[in-house]
């Protein structure tokens, strides 16, 4: 079984072709990359701000998380048969794009958790200190709140890649893109040592996701960098 | 589904939402009741299973990395990894061990409460005051007696907020669950997938999240019955 699937995997031809591991991988990390951004864009600002204005910001954590309750595999559903979408919109039709919004969906709660979570923690002498030696809301919010905050928003966004890449997989269900075509179609053939290598393709790359993302963080962390500057 | 030219169709009658395969079919929840139903308490069934058998052992292991330290980055991260896998890829997985059956969900999806659970509960038990602990201490408690009557009811809140996620997002995966027959209402789902019945699709769904938001809120009364404290002293 698992020699079947190490064949599998370490064999050229099902790499190739756009049936191959190859295409489907590609399909999976320009869905996730997409998702990622849109629901950041979406969600970051929003998150942000309410988080330093210090207000509503509960509420909108309470209405994001009810996207932990509504099943993805629904969404998609929904989405695919649903009235968004035509065959002819972005690279994987209607599948594709109902995939799209249900990732969206669903990776919004962590980031705007997070993000608001955040800002909302960091200490409130500093932040009142930095009003008080005359800075600008912008400048406090830019210079002071989002370098403390950045682990926590950071979190979040890792959190989120993780559980977009993952539950990405789903697609499959719907005959959308995406490396769960690999599980579904090993499904259909009884042939479990696929199954097995789609599965085993699927964590790993969620752990190097997550394992990049970690280095990321680190690089970037305006705390880190200023203290690397000054040693 | 199309009715011929010669307007033939069904005896007895079939109703039109059938043959429009609209989103809204009342017929549909009548005719279908008895599945509706088998679904729903097969769904309530995998998610109880699931989150409780988590809670048992996130709980065991929360105590074991409290008693051994070292062991606590460990047992933390190997949940986390736990975490990354997907649902889809975590069924197949288990699949050449358990097979297709209602095991490898419950297995599945109590892995990944256990991630959210032991958090809660670690961070719960951690935010229990020195002082209280040391006070009940003082007065003679033992350790059961000491995590049971003081530094439990202390962590409830925390340990019922990662319950309440750890059982809605459960309740939304155990439709994944279908792949290997054993999804509650996802399987209803995907039995509708190459018909494109949408009757059956909205059916579901809503049922699935009507489940999300009826196990959330039980979960906050009961989190209210068990901590009447925390009510008390505010208006």
């Amino acid at each position: 079984m698992l020699s079947d699937a190490f064949d599998y995997l370490t064999d050229g031809s099902s790499w190739s072709g756009p049936q191959g591991i190859g295409a489907y991988l590609g399909q999976q990390l320009l869905l996730t990359a997409a998702a990622l951004l849109l629901s950041a864009a979406i969600g970051l600002p929003l998150a942000l701000w309410l988080g330093h204005r210090g207000r509503g910001g509960t509420l909108a954590v309470n209405v994001s998380n009810i996207g932990r309750a509504i099943p993805v595999f629904a969404v998609l559903l929904v989405l695919a048969l649903g009235p968004v979408g035509s065959e002819q919109l972005g690279p994987f039709g209607r599948a594709g794009l109902a995939t799209l919004i249900a990732l969206v969906l669903f990776s919004l709660p962590p980031i705007i958790t997070n993000a608001y979570v955040g800002v909302r923690e960091v200490d409130r002498d500093v932040v009142e200190a930095s009003r008080g030696m005359g800075m600008r809301e912008w400048q406090v919010f830019r210079t002071v709140e989002l370098p403390l905050a950045f682990p926590v928003v950071m979190t979040g966004l890792r959190l989120a890649l993780v559980q977009v890449w993952a539950t990405a997989t789903i697609a499959a269900l719907v005959a959308g893109p995406g490396l769960g075509r690999i599980i579904t179609a090993g499904f259909a053939n009884q042939r479990t040592s696929q199954v097995f290598a789609g599965a085993l393709l699927v964590a790993i790359g969620a752990l190097i996701l997550e394992g990049l993302s970690v280095l990321a963080e680190r690089r970037l962390d305006p705390m880190r960098v200023a203290k690397r500057q000054r040693s | 589904m199309t009715v011929s030219a010669d307007g033939v169709s069904d005896p007895p009658e079939t109703p039109q939402c059938y043959l429009d395969n609209t989103w809204w079919c009342a017929p549909y929840w009548a005719d279908r009741q008895e599945e509706l139903v088998d679904g729903t308490l097969q769904h309530v069934l995998l998610t109880v299973v699931s989150v409780g058998i988590g809670l048992l052992l996130a709980f065991a292991l929360a105590l074991l990395a409290r008693r051994f330290s070292p062991l606590e980055n460990a047992i933390v991260g190997a949940t986390t990894i736990i975490y990354t896998i997907p649902s889809l890829a975590m069924f197949s997985l288990l699949l050449p061990l358990t097979g297709v059956s209602a095991t490898t969900v419950v297995i599945g999806l109590a892995l990944y409460s256990l991630t959210i659970l032991l958090r809660n509960i670690l961070a719960g038990l951690r935010a229990v005051p020195e002082d209280v602990r040391e006070s009940a201490i003082g007065l003679g408690h033992g350790p059961t007696r000491l995590l049971f009557k003081v530094e439990l009811p202390l962590a409830l809140p925390v340990i019922m907020a990662g319950l309440r996620v750890a059982t809605v997002s459960t309740v939304a995966l155990v439709t994944i669950g279908s792949i290997v027959d054993n999804g509650g209402l996802g399987n209803l789902l995907l039995e509708a997938v190459g018909s494109e019945f949408k009757a059956q699709i909205l059916a579901a769904s809503v049922l699935c999240v009507l489940l999300a938001i009826v196990f959330d809120l039980s979960i906050v009364g009961l989190q209210r019955v068990l901590t009447p404290w925390t009510r008390t002293g505010r208006s």
